[in-house]
């Protein structure tokens, strides 16, 4: 399986990955905006993209819309510290599909992941 | 401003047994004295507000402290810089989950990470609430400075 972690924090990126390698991962790929997001998918196709909201450039809300206008196999977990209801259902309208409010832990992240991948 | 503060306490309360999956001691919250600087510790985090709410939610604690947690979430890598980003995240996260009950007009903005304690300024004209935390024996504190539009 191929992952894609978008997110602006360095330590999120290393904690994700950090668990994503018990989680039978092949091939994981970073990006630290957006944009940079995009970018990696002009040769990546990922089987899972986890995406934060609060970014600097794109946030990961308009990134969604943007990766599903041409890319629709992708499953997308949006993880965000924002816990406001209306931002999960924004998210999953916007093609998401899941929703993981951080903090996480690996359990939590685990969980996250097998409900995106099996739904 | 009491239901307020109380959600920034649960917040940190959870953020702290959910990561560390340890408990931290979250103090009474009370209000900064203006000759009052003990909550500005080595590295800290700022996180601008806006939307229905103006102000800023500061997170500061001590590097020691910041390299303990990471080791116990098993970051072993504490380079000066990722201690940095970890405490932008730790603020991120506590005032982002407070939109839960301060609603989706309460907008946050990404955090301005700060080493040092010289380099603090904060809004002068809103009155700032300080949070003690205290894990594993370490201080840190949350200072939350919002005030309705």
């Amino acid at each position: 399986m191929k992952l894609l972690i978008v997110d602006d924090s360095n330590f999120i990126r290393r904690a994700i990955e950090r668990h994503a390698e018990s989680f039978n991962i092949k091939e994981i790929r970073t990006a630290n905006t957006g944009k940079a997001a995009l970018r990696a998918l002009n040769d990546f196709v990922p089987d899972l993209i986890t995406m934060d909201i609060t970014m600097p450039e794109m946030d990961g809300l308009t990134c969604v819309e943007a990766i599903r206008r041409v890319n629709a196999t992708s499953r997308i977990l949006v993880i965000s510290a924002l816990s406001d209801r209306s931002m999960a259902v924004e998210a999953l309208k916007r093609g998401a599909n899941g929703f993981l409010l951080k903090p996480f832990n690996e359990d939590s992240l685990r969980e996250a992941v097998a409900d995106v991948l099996e739904d | 401003m009491e239901t307020q503060l109380k959600t920034f306490v649960a917040g940190a309360v959870r953020y702290f047994e959910t990561v560390a999956q340890q408990h931290a001691e979250v103090g009474l919250p009370y209000l900064k004295e203006p000759d009052n600087d003990d909550f500005l510790l080595d590295c800290a985090a700022v996180i601008g507000i806006s939307g229905s709410y103006r102000g800023c939610v500061y997170f500061s604690a001590t590097r020691e402290m910041l390299e303990q947690l990471m080791k116990t979430v098993g970051e072993q890598n504490t380079h000066p810089e990722l201690v940095l980003d970890f405490v932008g995240e730790i603020a991120n996260t506590i005032a982002g989950n407070a939109q839960r009950d301060l609603g989706a007009g309460f907008l946050i903005s990404v955090p301005v990470v700060i080493q040092g304690i010289s380099t603090v300024r904060l809004p002068k004209e809103i009155p700032h609430f300080i949070i003690p935390i205290t894990w594993q024996k370490h201080k840190s504190f949350m200072v939350i400075a919002i005030t309705n539009k």
